[in-house]
């Protein structure tokens, strides 16, 4: 191979250019699309330093320092907006974790081929549906004057809830319907993690004498774990990351109090409001934590169960 | 070996089948519920007498939603942007894909690292509408479709296709045989990728045909709005009146307006649920491509 040449570092870039050149035309526009829509908006971001208008230039604008992120550690929705935003997703991932795992060792129990694949593909569907359509059903079920769930709630004699309306609601139903929506979808994944596993392990427990329940706690959800501390890094690392399209379609100034989080706050503040410098601030703080959160959980796990992202 | 099995084991098969059955019918209800509103009588819509099944028998609301305008408007430019934003996603997709699947490449690591950068990293929703809008992208078609034109999970999705399914020697002897790179994309290496090409359509399409975000950001004029973002309007920012131009009638109205809500939703799901039985099982594989670890 003429790679091992020992030559000039860019004669052999060159020639390396040659040689994958049609390569490098299919990657090309992998190439440029990053650039353009990915590391041009990370150089935009500047403007969380600089006073920044619609219509100015984001390289000749003033400096202004910290005064946005100043401005938002001392506004009063400051306290409120990173609880909820912890508060929602933390809760979310404690409820909605265990769900595809626990869905997916109940599949496994399953003998009967037929049924495993009906409860499977029934499982799937609500994943396709949009959030749009998601939303709209939990609010008409649930409309205090003709949603179905009120209507039954009438038919015993109990008074109306206006569930959509009531701060106290927000949190249990965006978890709820986030779990009917994706458990099916996220067992995928250990349903295939469980196929992985040698089934010489369960014939020589069944030698050993061991019932079905020693089988699953001692062969089946160790064979998950690998799958499942990967998958909660990954949700660990995100948790910043709130389903923000879904809770702004979810909420309303009632519920703003349980329900608003940084990125509808960024939402609200920078676009509607056309406050550009203010919303990247709270963004870019948004994504800063975020990030010191991913390489935090991925610390911890590499040190105690050896596995991690990198 | 059922005979063997203990009587304990066999009541515990028929609880976890119960309870999976149970499962499922949840899953469901919500689905058969809507269908049976939207084809129910109107009396019995507003006399809250449906429960399961349908109470008599009406298609009024359908012929309502088909009546509008602006309904088959915003179906059609969805379609557009379904159509030719899965288009531009799987052509690159699949291009980038494959060069990064070939270990001689030599920018391949380099390129890698590029795009997991971004998958960790990103300039946030303001910086991105800024850079959009700058590109002249505001309220026009190009905006739903450019922007997120290629997802950096299924180019790994692809690209791990690439590297497990085709054998290194194929491409090699081809450019023995003097074929270039893109010649042995385009002859060799695409007819053997209809499994992760149907994979990539349909992964794409369902995300253009539920997207209705980026809609609310770039697009004002509501003559280029998807599908989704009319039934945000009619669903959850309750007016369904805008279908019911012309109704004099009262008792009607108050009828139409909860049913018309249910029949909307079908009309919008149902071309995913129709699809969905037969596209089901490449979803599935499209997952468990994306969970094998180099």
């Amino acid at each position: 191979m003429n790679r091992q040449v020992i030559d000039k570092p860019y004669k052999r870039l060159w020639k390396n250019i040659k040689k994958d050149r049609y390569l490098l035309v299919l990657v090309a526009p992998v190439i440029i699309y990053y650039f353009i829509f990915n590391y041009i908006p990370m150089y935009g971001a500047i403007i969380a330093f600089k006073d920044f208008s619609p219509g100015d230039s984001i390289l000749f604008s003033k400096w202004v320092g910290l005064k946005w992120f100043r401005e938002f550690f001392r506004s009063v929705y400051f306290g409120r907006l990173i609880s909820n935003t912890f508060i929602l997703s933390g809760l979310s991932l404690i409820f909605s974790f265990p769900v595809p795992i626990i869905f997916a060792l109940l599949l496994n129990e399953v003998k009967r081929k037929h049924l495993k694949r009906v409860v499977q593909t029934v499982s799937y569907l609500p994943h396709f549906i949009s959030l749009v359509v998601m939303v709209g059903i939990m609010s008409n079920f649930l409309s205090p004057s003709d949603g179905i769930i009120n209507n039954f709630l009438r038919r015993l004699g109990m008074e109306p809830i206006n569930f959509m309306g009531e701060p106290a609601w927000f949190r249990p139903l965006y978890i709820g319907s986030g779990i009917w929506q994706s458990f099916g979808w996220n067992s995928i994944i250990y349903m295939a993690a469980l196929t992985s596993i040698d089934p010489q392990l369960y014939e020589a427990a069944r030698i050993d004498g061991c019932n079905r329940w020693q089988e699953m706690r001692h062969i089946t959800i160790p064979g998950l774990m690998p799958t499942a501390i990967m998958l909660l890094i990954l949700a660990l690392g995100n948790l910043m990351n709130v389903g923000f399209e879904k809770i702004i379609l979810m909420y309303s100034p009632a519920t703003y109090n349980v329900a608003d989080v940084i990125s509808t706050y960024v939402y609200r503040r920078g676009i509607l409001s056309a406050q550009y410098s203010f919303g990247a601030a709270v963004g870019l703080f948004n994504s800063i934590i975020n990030f010191i959160l991913l390489i935090t959980v991925n610390k911890i796990s590499r040190r105690y169960t050896q596995i991690g992202l990198w | 070996m059922v005979a063997s099995k203990s009587i304990g084991s066999r009541i515990w098969d028929r609880v976890i089948e119960a309870l999976l059955i149970l499962i499922s019918i949840t899953t469901l209800y919500p689905f058969i519920y809507i269908i049976s509103m939207s084809i129910s009588s109107p009396d019995a819509v507003l006399a809250q007498e449906v429960w399961l099944l349908p109470k008599g028998f009406s298609l009024g609301s359908y012929n309502i939603v088909f009546e509008n305008q602006e309904i088959w408007r915003s179906y059609g430019n969805t379609l557009w942007y379904t159509v030719v934003g899965t288009t531009i996603n799987v052509v690159f997709t699949l291009m980038g894909a494959y060069a990064l699947s070939r270990k001689e490449f030599f920018a391949r690591d380099a390129v890698m690292i590029y795009i997991a950068i971004t998958m960790f990293f990103s300039g946030g929703l303001i910086p991105t509408f800024i850079l959009v809008n700058s590109l002249g992208l505001y309220n026009t078609r190009w905006a739903m479709v450019i922007p997120g034109a290629i997802s950096a999970w299924n180019l790994i999705i692809a690209r791990t296709y690439f590297q497990t399914s085709i054998p290194d020697s194929l491409p090699e002897s081809a450019k023995i045989d003097g074929c270039t790179d893109i010649g042995i994309f385009i002859k060799i290496i695409l007819p053997l990728s209809v499994p992760i090409v149907a994979v990539l359509i349909i992964f794409y399409a369902v995300g253009h045909w539920n997207a209705w975000f980026n809609a609310l950001l770039y697009l004002s004029d509501s003559s280029l709005h998807p599908l989704q973002l009319f039934l945000r309007k009619i669903l959850l920012m309750n007016s369904p009146d805008m279908l019911q131009e012309g109704m004099e009638d009262a008792f009607e109205r108050l009828a139409y307006t909860i049913q018309l809500k249910y029949s909307s939703i079908v009309v919008a799901t149902l071309p995913i649920i129709c699809v969905y039985p037969f596209v089901q099982k490449h979803f599935v594989k499209g997952v468990m491509l994306g969970a094998i670890k180099e």
